[in-house]
């Protein structure tokens, strides 16, 4: 028993040559036995009532039908559908000059290439248009971009949800999606752990260490440093725990954020809970696990002991030499770098003077100065307004560490250095010069996956051979760091 | 894409990038796809009213509405008739083309078109006198055709004794009006006034009028969007050039102006008179147009452009989501090229309503489709490309009936999004005629013009006062 399909449509017109294609690929799907879509001219018409059909009651010529006889009804259907689809479905430009013009936003860029993923760096105050129009298409959205009003991130958010997308950011700086790095990111293997962030450089250290242990990711998914706040109440958060939970090659999750708001962790942690993968979290915090502790936790239960993560210690500068009097300075790239140092340093120092200070009597003025131990932040946005991020650009970084070498109180000096996509081609490069006259002792956390461009190893070795010790924890350098001031240095 | 919750997890996805180049030099390096945008800083000051607008949850809904309105519409020509009765005309209403002004402020062109429709009407003796009446600022009727559902090509002068085409949306009933065409050179719409034109018109409303009635009666209704799907195939936009649709036509109605029974000698007049002008089709691509765009009025929320109108002073849009309101700045001078001895000093700016043409997808926006006038501007077919290629980056969609062949039948874009237009600083590509400065010289030449950008952060800004709150949390 074969079956019939004839259908009229208004307002659809098509080229006779089209046409024929349309019917030639409708005529070859599964189990047709004949098929014509054309316009309902009298020729046509004639041509159906001659392959058996019945006319269908046309009343105009500039009406179009579609004519489908099959095995069954299904496939009648199914060829049916084919050919409304290949009718109304959108003609990319496939010509030779289609290339001639770059699309000029994001939703044209996406429309033209079929693109799934947009990543958005322009100045903040446009960055809202192009993610929203990056959503309209379609496109889960990475937002590098910073001085995104919260208002517009919640909104994005909520946009995005209802279209089942993902906003990561705004000032996303790190994620991984399809093994790709995005930002500022490394060169990783495909393993079982999820990252679901809230904090870049944090991010970037658990990523280094894991490949250090030989543990590859899954992905990692930037939120934006103030997705775990109150107001933004872990929208991304959320979706992305869901998104990473119905990936069957994820066997954990990791989030990992700055210090978050309580009530926002507490219902991220049920949300968390119903989830078939489990979830573990690094949130940084006094009393909390620093994020190589956390690392280590995450490595244990994958049944992948930590390593001794890679160090390479000074002997001049090691506590053979004896401790030294006078403040410990620390000078970062990566904010969370710089709370994580700081949480550890002032449980021992008490108090320690920062740009993002743990505590707000801790403050730093704007001259960045201070005669005790300090910390600075450089990627912080008062300091990166105008300039590049001083992962892309340490001078101004450079300089301060000039001034702080050549200063009397400075006991010990802690720096962080980021390789990976996206940063310096050879940050080394620019700090041997400075470390050659220095006499305080120079600690680097030095953050990189085994393959990235930089070349984690060699440079590590270049630092140490120009006497800095070099850690790829940042807690360890920091905790090496204070072993190098004398006690009557600490509380 | 979202329905693929392995997404972040599978194979590298496509990607693309707006900003910093860096990112997608990194990307690239590490094999995989990367589109990069061309992205620059969108019109100066519009960041915060683009976000607004941007934001408002109506926004994407709404324009798809507007844009099935449009595709959805029907325009078929089923009569014609005397402006004055149809219209609600006396014989002092006069309509124009473009936004409302008054004749203060009115061109050389409009002033002409004016004065003759004034003789034509028998208001004055001869066209001069009118100046005065006009002057006086009382006793006559001065408003946009726009705000009658009608559109006129130039000077849009349209005055109760002229007779109109009614096109129809069978579906809704919504009509929209236009003049016959006059052909080209000397003739009222271009701001010419001589006894030759006001001849001409008579015998428009005498003879041409009441046979091309008869004639579309006895047919039935003419698809005029199945005639404009067929154009854009034969190398007409449908603006600057509409040579196949005025014969398409011509086949359609033929027949019945034979058998009507008129006679022989005015019939052959008739026929001669609109196979002998080329522009002939203008005028029901324009009411065609109209009336599909007018579907899309009133839609809250919606940015897209349903009217693009010059009256020869400004420029005017209107949008779907901000009513009647126009947005306005000064037209433009037509780059293009000159007929005999006239030069760009000669020109008027910017007229007439045919814009309509362009906010539907046609004339500038299918230039592709139509090589032969990119001459008009002393540009290659590779211009005429890449002029339709660029009105992609600033429309919603792609008209499903009207298609490029040159462009593999991609669909005609369409649908002018303000904040497309605001965001890339494209502005839209209208292909015109350019009427003389002054009074009574008619047409100089003919070329390609733009709006005034600043028309655009009007309605911009306007859609931000508009828009929804979207409520936060």
């Amino acid at each position: 028993m074969s079956s019939e399909q004839v259908l009229l449509r208004q307002g659809l017109y098509a080229d006779s040559v089209t046409l024929l294609q349309v019917s030639r690929q409708v005529g070859q799907a599964d189990g047709v036995q004949a098929a014509l879509v054309g316009m309902a001219t009298e020729l046509n018409l004639d041509l159906l009532a001659g392959m058996g059909f019945q006319p269908p009651g046309a009343e105009s010529p500039n009406e179009l039908f579609i004519a489908v006889r099959a095995a069954d009804q299904q496939s009648a259907q199914a060829a049916a559908e084919l050919a409304e689809q290949l009718l109304s479905a959108p003609r990319r430009p496939t010509g030779t000059g289609a290339a001639e013009q770059p699309p000029r936003t994001i939703g044209s860029a996406a429309a033209s290439t079929g693109a799934g993923l947009a990543l958005i760096s322009v100045p903040g105050q446009h960055a809202f248009t192009e993610a929203m129009d990056a959503l309209d298409a379609g496109c889960d959205v990475l937002v590098f971009s910073d001085n995104v009003s919260v208002a517009d991130e919640i909104r994005l958010k909520d946009a995005a949800a209802e279209r089942g997308l993902l906003v990561m950011g705004p000032d996303c700086g790190t994620a991984v999606v399809g093994g790709l790095g995005l930002g500022f990111s490394h060169t990783l293997d495909r393993g079982p752990v999820g990252l679901v962030a809230a904090s870049g450089t944090g991010a970037q250290q658990v990523l280094c260490l894991l490949d250090a242990a030989g543990v590859g990711i899954s992905a990692a998914l930037g939120v934006g440093g103030r997705d775990l706040s109150e107001e933004v109440a872990g929208r991304s958060t959320l979706a992305a725990l869901r998104m990473l939970d119905a990936d069957p090659g994820t066997e954990l999750i990791l989030v990992v954020s700055k210090p978050p708001a309580a009530p926002v962790v507490e219902r991220v942690r049920q949300a968390a809970a119903s989830l078939a993968t489990p979830v573990r979290f690094a949130l940084l915090g006094p009393g909390q696990p620093d994020l190589t502790q956390a690392t280590e936790a995450v490595l244990t239960e994958l049944a992948a002991p930590a390593p001794a993560w890679p160090s390479w210690v000074a002997e001049a500068g090691g506590s053979a030499a004896g401790p030294r009097t006078g403040a410990l300075r620390g000078l970062f790239c990566g904010g969370t770098l710089c709370d994580e140092a700081m949480l550890i340093a002032s449980a021992e120092l008490g108090e320690v003077r920062s740009n993002i200070a743990l505590r707000p009597d801790w403050a730093l003025d704007a001259g960045l100065r201070w005669p005790g131990h300090l910390m600075i932040d450089f990627g912080d946005d008062a300091l990166t307004q105008g300039r590049a991020h001083p992962m892309i650009d340490p001078s101004l970084r450079n300089r301060h560490l000039a001034e702080l070498l050549a200063d009397p109180d400075t006991a010990v000096v802690l720096l962080d250095m980021l390789l990976g996509h996206g940063s310096h081609a050879d940050p080394v490069a620019e700090l041997l010069p400075m470390l050659a006259g220095a006499t305080a002792p120079v600690v680097v956390s030095l953050i990189g996956a085994r393959r990235d461009p930089q070349q984690l190893e060699a440079s590590a070795r270049r630092l140490h051979q120009a006497g800095a010790s070099v850690f790829t924890s940042n807690a360890a350098a920091t905790r090496h760091a204070l072993s190098l001031l004398t006690p009557g240095g600490r509380s | 894409m979202s329905a693929d919750a392995h997404r972040f997890t599978g194979p590298a996805p496509r990607l693309v990038t707006a900003g910093v180049s860096l990112f997608a030099e990194s990307v690239a390096a590490q094999g995989a796809e990367v589109g990069e945008v061309d992205w620059r800083p969108p019109m100066p000051g519009t960041a915060a009213d683009l976000a607004r607008v941007m934001a408002d949850p109506r926004r994407r809904p709404a324009n798809a509405e507007a844009l099935s309105r449009i595709f959805g519409a029907g325009a078929h020509l089923v009569d014609v008739l005397p402006a004055g009765a149809t219209l609600g005309l006396a014989d002092r209403d006069f309509l124009h083309a473009g936004p409302p002004i008054d004749w203060s402020r009115a061109s050389g062109p409009l002033r002409g078109a004016l004065m003759g429709a004034a003789a034509l009407e028998g208001v004055v003796e001869r066209p001069e006198d009118a100046e005065r009446l006009f002057a006086t600022g009382a006793g006559y009727s001065l408003d946009p055709c726009h705000h009658h559902a009608a559109v006129g090509p130039m000077a849009g002068v349209v005055s109760a004794s002229m007779w109109v085409f009614v096109v129809e949306d069978p579906a809704t009933g919504r009509r929209a009006y236009c003049t016959l065409n006059e052909g080209l050179g000397k003739v009222l719409r271009y701001g010419a006034y001589s006894e030759e034109v006001l001849t001409r018109l008579r015998w428009m409303s005498r003879v041409l009028g009441p046979l091309l009635q008869t004639a579309v009666r006895r047919h039935g209704p003419v698809d005029l969007k199945a005639i404009l799907a067929q154009m854009l195939q034969m190398g007409d936009e449908a603006h600057n050039r509409n040579r196949a649709g005025t014969l398409m036509l011509l086949r359609e109605l033929l027949p019945e102006l034979i058998d009507s029974g008129a006679p022989s000698a005015d019939v052959a007049e008739a026929v001669r008179f609109m196979a002998g002008n080329d522009h002939f089709f203008l005028n029901l691509a324009m009411p065609a147009c109209k009336v599909t765009l007018d579907a899309a009025r009133d839609i809250p929320g919606s940015t897209v452009v349903v009217a693009m109108a010059r009256n020869g002073t400004d420029f005017g849009i209107q949008v779907a989501g901000t009513g009647d309101q126009w947005f306005t700045g000064p037209a433009q001078l037509a780059d293009g090229l000159f007929l005999g001895s006239f030069g760009p000093d000669d020109a008027n700016p910017d007229i007439g309503d045919s814009a309509i043409t362009e906010t539907a997808g046609l004339g500038g926006f299918s230039m592709a489709a139509a090589p032969a006038i990119v001459r008009f501007v002393g540009g290659e077919v590779a211009d005429a490309l890449a002029a339709s290629r660029r009105m992609y980056e600033i429309t919603v969609g792609e008209h499903p009936m009207y298609s490029i062949p040159v462009l593999d039948f991609r669909g005609s874009p369409t649908g002018i999004d303000v904040t497309k237009v605001v965001r890339t600083e494209i502005l839209p590509q209208i292909n015109t005629g350019m009427a003389g400065r002054l009074a009574g010289v008619g047409q100089v030449g003919a070329g390609l013009v733009t709006p005034p950008a600043e028309i655009f952060p009007k309605a911009l800004a306007r859609l931000a006062q508009l828009a929804q709150p979207a409520e936060p949390g």
